[in-house]
């Protein structure tokens, strides 16, 4: 939070020791004369772009100063992501191309991995490398055990290459680390994945129950905008969380749950939902499959069970359940994004599906809408090859509704095993610092031990990029083209992202990567544009477009070319499940040898003196990406742990302290964080934002900057449906007494 | 022509949006900051409640940072906006030590500097940087003395408070509760 005080602490250490080579001041001395015009900078120019800090890629115009550089982002009002108002994130975007730690030229390995001795090398020499590489690692092995990590936009052309290679292997984080068992817990109910963004009809619904999903601290710019369009009209919200979250303090409820208890909270919902009689009755008689064996599952699973469970008052929960149902079909239980907390996930997001399907929320307004995506012509070039293995095979049995390489799984199988035949031998990592999004550390660092081959395409030196055998230093967005964003979202909308500088060093475009390794892996016919901006115009012209329109426009909306936004009255609808109905009892997850409906199943509690790990968002913050950009670590430079006054109490701890952490299984904190000792937490957790405690020396401003939650967590409760790795089962405790340890602050 | 701001306390998220898209638009430098927000918090566990503030310049009526000011840099203009000319400023921080809210800063280059309600956005007809780029649309801006303008139609409607009152400087920064 960025407070005056903190400025004001920030503002005195003099002229000196503000953070230099960011944005700058740039004034004139004729501009210094007056007031009005002191802060005045003359803008030359803007650009289209799409922006890349996070995944949400809101539409905004750039804006350059009258020396060409780049000065400040504001967003496309003509954009359905973002109606024009970009997040803190995407307006501190400039911080991203302006950051003077930023990867210059590509690097080469010269002594053994994490080291940190790297040479410079030229792009002709770096792309030699890895393809000598890629090509005795195909020849031995199969181009399979090549596989890639990737988020954000230049995922797209490594995954090209990979696939015109033969590997099937494309892994994002975004699944197995993230919503993957919402996706598949709504596709098994709905027959449908939710995608980004999510179809949430927020603007209008009338009641939104937000389950431990933070919004407002997560910065999902559509749905925060909503959210706040839905105050302004009156909606309840209804927010569980064992924090106040910021959420929480704009909500009518706030369920103060105990921590890992969720899913018996939202049985007791159903269950009152069901007895009561609120359901939508026509909804669920036309659209619905297994109401029947739903009834009786839920019967016992009353509010005064869940009481003990949840410790939450059962007259609470009846009452909220009556103002989910009130507002129906208005309402959206909100399927959150980061949910992979216990292992169970894929079976609480059934149940949060199920709780829609009840109250008649999809497919209606004030509820979940139907998205469109506009359909692009991709450029031709021949059908890939099919891949002589999958991962699958490696994980026989396991895992069985994950419908995407799972990048935990693609970790798992490059440690050899007896069991395994195959083992990943090269990795291409894109825009993801594997070290502080997968759990467990020493296991990522394990399988990088055995790799042949590791590439890491980065626009900063993160953790991963220390690791590397070659590190290929990518401009920024505001530096280059990249694919049209295409959506989904309630009209078919396409976005620019066009170059607003020239890249700063010796940096280059993923696309350029990718096509010059394909050159020399003679898959370049995969490529039929050697630029970016041919291809765009060659896909923009196919729809009635150019490049040249969209620099002047930026995005371009179409009408809906399918069905309605919402479902038409008594609409007849076919859903993608087996049964062509909105699945209660799932018959896919039955078939996988899976509950077919919900189970709570009680998870383990804290021991003595230890406390859960719970981490979340900042709103300034994306991942672990941002923390070295200097508008952002003006705003936020640390990460704090949240305590109980009561745990405070008992410790001795108080608010500005540092102190470390240890886990259960005696993983102590790299760096020591500062103490945040407020009611804002339940007694039983401790909470943190993620994506602080860099170890990375090279991020000289977020170096050593509180303490990375990550670390922390060794123990990792897989899904067994889906292979999502379950992250909220790690307890913690404090090491007051830091020995004269250097605080970096 | 008196120009004010309506802060929703009751959207407000506190995401800082407001503080980088003033710094990016303003020239502020890094560490520095001309608007900042606040968070309050009462209560015990679990009846808690939290009130989240865009702060910035009050714009002040009665402004003790003018009356103090012994060059005349700090000064109103036209719509009651108080600035400073940074060529008049000798750094003094007289103004500084006078605001009851905090809100100036000494700007590395040796002058006092200060939200200016962007001045030079208002007098094109826009916006100021922060409530254009506030995404839950939280803040109002616009003149009081017309009744259709945002912020006075804003402030018939809902209840409001101002900070600190009792400095009697008739503040025009206006925070809904």
């Amino acid at each position: 939070m960025a407070t005056r005080r903190q400025f004001i602490r920030i503002s005195a250490m003099g002229a000196g020791a503000v953070m230099a080579g960011a944005a700058g001041l740039r004034l004139l001395a004729s501009e210094i004369t007056d007031g009005r015009k002191a802060s005045y900078v003359a803008l030359t120019g803007r650009t289209p772009t799409y922006c890349e800090v996070c995944f949400w890629k809101c539409a905004g115009w750039v804006y350059r100063d009258d020396k060409g550089s780049i000065q400040k982002i504001i967003g496309n009002s003509e954009d359905l992501n973002c109606n024009g108002r970009l997040c803190p994130r995407g307006t501190g975007g400039v911080g991203m191309y302006h950051d003077e730690d930023r990867l210059r030229k590509p690097l080469i390995r010269t002594e053994e991995r994490g080291m940190q001795s790297f040479r410079e090398a030229t792009w002709e020499e770096a792309f030699d490398y890895i393809a000598e590489k890629i090509k005795v690692i195909s020849a031995e092995h199969g181009p399979e055990c090549i596989a890639l990590f990737t988020h954000g936009s230049g995922g797209k052309y490594f995954s090209t290459l990979l696939r015109a290679l033969g590997s099937p292997h494309i892994a994002a984080p975004s699944y197995a680390q993230c919503r993957g068992p919402r996706e598949v817990a709504f596709q098994t109910t709905f027959g449908e994945a939710l995608d980004s963004p999510e179809p949430l009809d927020i603007r209008d619904t009338r009641c939104l129950v937000l389950i431990g999903s933070h919004l407002g601290e997560n910065m999902h710019n559509g749905q925060v905008q909503e959210m706040s369009d839905a105050i302004d009209k009156g909606a309840t919200i209804i927010t569980v969380d064992p924090r106040f979250s910021t959420a929480a303090g704009k909500s009518k409820y706030w369920l103060p749950i105990k921590p890992a208890t969720d899913l018996a909270l939202l049985l007791a919902w159903i269950n009152v939902i069901i007895t009561e009689e609120l359901y939508d009755k026509p909804y669920v008689e036309k659209y619905t499959y297994g109401f029947e064996y739903l009834k009786e599952h839920v019967k016992n699973m009353t509010p005064e069970w869940a009481y003990g469970i949840t410790t939450i008052d059962p007259t609470v929960i009846r009452e909220t359940a009556r103002e989910m149902a009130n507002a129906s079909p208005a309402v959206i239980v909100h399927p959150g994004r980061h949910v992979t907390w216990y292992g169970d996930d894929t079976q609480r997001l059934r149940a949060v599906a199920i709780l829609n399907a009840l109250l008649g929320s999809w497919g209606r307004r004030g509820g979940f809408f139907r998205t469109e995506t506009f359909e692009l012509p991709e450029p031709p070039h021949p059908a890939y090859p099919t891949p002589k293995r999958t991962w699958r095979t490696e994980f026989p049995d396991l895992y069985k509704l994950a419908d995407t390489v799972l990048a935990n799984g693609v970790c798992d199988a490059t440690v050899p095993d007896p069991s395994r035949n195959c083992k990943f031998q090269g990795w291409i990592v894109n825009g993801t610092n594997l070290m502080e999004t997968l759990p467990n550390q020493a296991n990522t660092l394990k399988a990088i031990q055995e790799l042949q081959l590791l590439v890491v395409i980065d626009t900063m030196p993160m953790e991963i990029t220390g690791w590397a055998d070659v590190v290929l230093p990518e401009c920024t967005y505001l530096e280059r083209y990249d694919d049209l964003r295409v959506g989904p979202h309630r009209k078919p909308q396409i976005a620019l992202r066009a170059p607003a500088a020239k890249p700063m060093h010796d940096t280059k475009p993923a696309f350029y990567m990718a096509r010059e390794l394909a050159k020399r892996l003679g898959v370049i016919e995969y490529f039929p544009f050697e630029k970016m901006e041919d291809q765009l115009d060659w896909q923009l012209k196919q729809v009635g477009s150019s490049l040249e329109e969209m620099k002047k426009i930026g995005v371009k909306t179409f009408d809906r070319t399918a069905d309605n936004l919402f479902f038409y009255p008594d609409e007849d609808v076919e859903f993608y499940t087996a049964t062509g109905k909105i699945e209660l009892y799932s018959t896919a997850l039955e078939g996988a040898g899976f509950d077919p409906m919900p189970k709570y199943t009680a998870h383990e509690e804290p021991p003595a003196g230890y406390y859960r790990l719970n981490y979340g968002r900042a709103p300034m913050h994306t991942f672990s990406r941002t923390a070295n950009n200097p508008n952002l670590t003006d705003l936020m430079d640390e990460n704090s742990v949240w305590v109980n006054p009561r745990v405070a109490k008992e410790w001795g701890l108080s608010t500005g302290q540092y102190v470390h952490l240890v886990n259960q299984d005696g993983k102590r904190s790299e760096f020591p964080i500062k103490v945040r000792v407020t009611e804002r937490i339940r007694w039983d957790s401790v909470y943190m934002v993620h994506g602080f405690g860099h170890q990375e020396k090279k991020l000289r401003r977020s170096y050593g900057k509180g303490a990375s939650d990550t670390n922390l967590i060794t123990k990792v409760l897989v899904d067994p449906v889906m292979g999502g790795t379950g992250m909220r089962g790690n307890f913690v405790t404090f090491i007051t007494d830091l020995a004269g340890e250097e605080v970096v602050s | 022509m008196r120009y004010a701001m309506a802060v929703d306390t009751k959207k407000c998220v506190g995401c800082s949006d407001c503080v980088v898209a003033c710094q990016t638009e303003n020239n502020v430098p890094i560490g520095y900051c001309r608007d900042w927000v606040v968070e309050v918090m009462d209560g015990t566990y679990p009846q808690l409640e939290i009130e989240l503030r865009s702060e910035r310049c009050n714009h002040c009526e009665n402004a003790p940072c003018v009356r103090c000011c012994p060059t005349g840099a700090s000064h109103i203009v036209d719509g009651g906006i108080v600035l400073v000319k940074p060529n008049k400023c000798i750094g003094c921080g007289a103004c500084i030590a006078s605001c009851p809210y905090d809100a100036r800063y000494p700007h590395p280059k040796g002058y006092v500097d200060k939200c200016t309600f962007c001045v030079h956005r208002v007098s094109q007809g826009m916006k100021p940087a922060c409530v254009s780029v506030c995404p839950t649309k939280c803040m109002y801006f616009g003149d009081l003395d017309d009744p259709n303008s945002d912020v006075s139609m804003v402030l018939k409607k809902r209840k409001y408070k101002t900070l600190i009152p009792e400095a009697g400087t008739k503040p025009h920064l206006y925070f809904l509760i």
